[in-house]
């Protein structure tokens, strides 16, 4: 039987990870492992240390005790104003291609880019001048720029309305489509979750533990009313006791 | 020209036309003696008089050039230590106070120091001006420096910028707004500063200048050189406002 190296090395790997701030525990005992090219999402009560587990992911954090191992290069996409606010479009966007040292290869993979977001015509406007969708459009560029591996996200749809928000998911499944990742996406939007993700992860209360998992096996792109989609939901609303009265 | 544009040019030339009637009137009422309140025509005479001499550009050319090189030394120094106390907590924390002391201590206070080590002509104002921008712009690039979103160091990491270029594409550009709203600020004060350290420790200069004609009696020259005085606080600072127009930091201004 043959197995594929990419199977077999984890792109990312968490072995009973805690993180405490001084007397705040925040993560406690979190072992997880995510095979190449997953999404995995993160759910939870807000303020259990979603983000915290992010950072740790990301190497933001280091954890208190436990190990984390990383393959491969990983970017995050933020809630809003990750972008840098004094750099334009192609600017920002260039930041993914730095190492990328002949120019004319940058330009071109800069050009590919802006069709990818289907941004064309704002090449040199600033952040500040855009919406919030095509500010995180642009941001999933950068990220998505050059060799990254791993593509972590921090409610990157949050600051957005709703059918912006609806949007952006199926630009996310197209992005990925056209340059696959691994990617672990931390949002408080169970819908979202439902909508993307191969596996979600529930966590409970701070110290943040795994609750559940719950696995989605539907291919992508997903309707939001599909069975798959609305089961889901329904499954981890019942598990943040979304359903049952205390 | 759109309307808008035109009326703002005609309301504040109307007011200060409305301004120049009252003078006049006042003056024509004989309230206070000429030599107290000079007229609007003997202060025309004594501008043509005063231009045409050439020692009011004399005393301009002085004041400008002691405020420039009090201003770039105290900007040059200023800002790389500001970068450093928003950096370092440990140097924050030694820094701060002591800086904060001689930010209310107001420069004039040091005077009569600046002539004892100076003596009077450049170097003492020179050093005045210093004192008044150093300490704020320190302070202004401290808090900017430190009010940086982390969330721009965690890209710059992430994107694999090294010390250098953190410094240079992230800490520099990212309290630049700031920092030049610190600059405009600083020169205004500048500009007051020359005037009053002038007055005494110059032999030159538009402080010395207002000294020298009340000295003389001279209110007629001494109203030109308020004048004068005035106008180019108001162009130092259209000159520093144009950094504001630089397309990299707008949006400091625009949130």
């Amino acid at each position: 039987m043959s197995v594929s190296i990419a199977s077999q090395v984890k792109p990312l790997e968490l072995l009973d990870v805690s993180l405490s701030f001084g007397v705040v525990e925040v993560l406690r005992d979190i072992s997880l492992a995510i095979a190449h090219r997953e999404f995995v999402a993160v759910v939870g009560p807000s303020g259990c240390g979603k983000s915290t587990l992010l950072k740790v992911l990301s190497g933001d954090e280091a954890p208190s005790t436990g190990t984390v191992t990383r393959q491969g290069q990983v970017r995050t996409v933020y809630q809003q104003d990750g972008l840098f606010p004094w750099r334009t479009v192609t600017e920002n966007i260039s930041l993914g291609l730095r190492f990328v040292t002949d120019d004319q290869e940058r330009q071109r993979q800069l050009a590919e880019l802006l069709d990818l977001i289907r941004l064309h015509g704002f090449e040199n406007h600033y952040p500040h001048q855009l919406s919030g969708g095509m500010r995180q459009r642009v941001e999933l560029a950068r990220a998505l720029a050059g060799d990254s591996d791993i593509l972590l996200m921090d409610e990157p749809f949050s600051a957005l309305d709703y059918l912006t928000r609806l949007r952006m998911r199926g630009e996310l499944v197209r992005l990925l489509e056209e340059r696959p990742r691994t990617v672990v996406l931390v949002t408080h939007d169970i819908e979202e979750a439902s909508q993307l993700a191969d596996r979600v992860l529930v966590l409970t209360d701070r110290p943040a533990r795994i609750r559940r998992e719950i696995t989605i096996a539907s291919p992508r792109p997903r309707d939001l009313i599909e069975n798959a989609v609305v089961e889901a939901a329904r499954r981890i609303l019942a598990e943040v006791d979304i359903e049952s009265p205390r | 020209m759109k309307p808008g544009a035109a009326r703002s040019v005609l309301l504040p030339a109307l007011v200060a036309a409305a301004l120049i009637v009252v003078w006049y009137f006042v003056s024509a009422a004989g309230l206070f003696p000429p030599s107290a309140f000079p007229s609007p025509d003997a202060v025309v005479k004594a501008f043509a008089q005063e231009a045409k001499s050439g020692r009011l550009f004399n005393d301009i050319v002085t004041s400008l050039f002691r405020v420039s090189c009090g201003f770039l030394i105290a900007v040059a120094a200023g800002i790389p230590l500001g970068v450093w106390m928003g950096q370092k907590l440990p140097a924050r924390t030694a820094l701060l106070p002591i800086t904060n002391f001689f930010r209310n201590l107001s420069p004039l206070a040091w005077m009569p120091f600046a002539i004892l080590w100076f003596g009077v002509g450049d170097s003492a104002s020179i050093f005045l001006i210093f004192l008044s921008v150093f300490f704020p712009i320190v302070l202004a690039t401290m808090a900017a420096v430190a009010g940086i979103p982390a969330v721009h160091f965690q890209v710059a990491r992430s994107y694999g910028l090294r010390r250098f270029e953190k410094l240079t594409q992230v800490t520099l550009p990212a309290i630049m707004p700031q920092v030049i709203t610190a600059l405009r600020v600083t020169a205004g004060v500048a500009w007051l500063v020359v005037v009053a350290a002038e007055m005494i420790a110059g032999r030159d200069g538009l402080g010395f200048a207002v000294m020298d004609s009340r000295n003389g009696l001279r209110s007629d020259i001494l109203v030109v050189e308020m004048i004068v005085i005035g106008v180019i606080g108001v162009l130092i600072d259209r000159v520093l406002v144009q950094l504001t127009t630089i397309p990299s930091v707008r949006w400091g201004y625009e949130r």
